[in-house]
């Protein structure tokens, strides 16, 4: 298993898990969002290679109102 | 009555007819976002990028408004602290809304929420060569302001107060001081607005447009509140252009002295 922070929650997934298999599975399907791991963006076109590691911090983040 | 044509606010070679800029938070529901977009006939609205936990939809509603108001999107970098945090929020936001536009935010005191003007600098110039057209939220220092050119912003937005307190224009001699000695970049007062009458004193000023969230959400009539906000801004903008009248010590009559009645030498 992999050991991980998700929103700053803790979570875990199988090993070697892939971020756009993640996310399905985390449960964000066709969810309009965008992700940064450890502090850095991630491009959505790199999600099916990004691989997961223990220790990672996501960020899943999504359009809200601002000032 | 001879009337300003095309008066238009040109942000980064794009070209809008309101000069009023409005954010899309603290309405007590999405409706009354939506309204007051409709209402304040602003072509441009900020928004920001929150972490989102799955299945929770609070701001689907508010996306969709967003989008169908057709306002160009200006997503914020509000709550970033560093330099770091505020690229990569960023660079999320480009890809998010498809726009290279972002409100660079940098927070420096958590008390009254005060730009952090070092980051802002160094952020903007990073943000700047990788393409995105920024438009920093900052205060109304004019060397910071200065800094903030030279490293190739096309827009500044100086603060009137802080955010969300509603006290309006707090340093005039600094915002005047900024208008005479920056006068061909946009100047957006950004934050610390409460009333329309601030907002057209700005104008009045030579300030070229208005950016506000709070005043209006937080009215107890969100869009009957942004109209009012238009409108000033449209009165301040017009009285700009037709020219104030020089302030005077002394009274002076409006009535013609020649010819008055019941005098007599």
């Amino acid at each position: 298993m992999t050991r991980l922070s998700l929103n700053n929650e803790p979570v875990q997934i199988d090993a070697n898990t892939l971020l756009s298999d993640a996310l399905v599975a985390w449960g964000y399907g066709n969810d309009k969002v965008a992700v940064a791991i450890n502090g850095e963006f991630v491009p959505r076109a790199q999600y099916p290679q990004q691989q997961l590691r223990d220790g990672d911090q996501v960020d899943v983040v999504s359009p809200v109102g601002g000032g | 009555m001879q009337q300003p044509q095309a008066d238009e606010l040109t942000l980064y070679g794009e070209r809008f007819n309101s000069r009023f800029l409005l954010g899309t938070a603290l309405y007590n529901s999405p409706e009354l976002m939506r309204a007051s977009i409709e209402t304040s006939r602003c072509e441009i609205v900020t928004l920001g990028l929150r972490r989102q936990n799955p299945g929770n939809r609070d701001g689907a509603a508010i996306w969709q408004y967003i989008q169908d108001s057709g306002c160009r999107l200006l997503p914020n970098t509000a709550g970033c602290k560093s330099v770091k945090e505020v690229v990569t929020l960023a660079e999320m936001s480009r890809e998010m809304f498809d726009t290279p536009w972002i409100k660079l935010e940098v927070i420096g005191d958590d008390y009254n929420l005060q730009p952090d003007p070092f980051a802002l600098v160094e952020a903007a110039e990073i943000l700047i060569k990788n393409g995105f057209k920024v438009l920093p939220y900052c205060t109304d220092d004019l060397i910071l302001c200065q800094r903030l050119l030279d490293v190739g912003c096309e827009v500044l937005m100086p603060w009137g107060s802080p955010i969300g307190t509603g006290q309006g224009l707090l340093n005039r001699y600094n915002l005047r001081t900024l208008r005479e000695r920056i006068k061909h970049v946009p100047l957006i007062i950004d934050a610390g607005l409460g009333a329309p009458s601030q907002a057209a004193e700005a104008m009045e000023m030579g300030f070229d447009g208005i950016l506000l969230n709070s005043a209006v959400a937080k009215a107890q009539n969100p869009p009957l509140m942004a109209s009012a906000f238009a409108d000033a801004i449209v009165a301040g903008r017009n009285a700009y252009l037709a020219g104030l009248m020089q302030k005077r010590q002394t009274a002076s009559p409006s009535t013609p002295t020649v010819g008055q009645p019941f005098w007599h030498q």
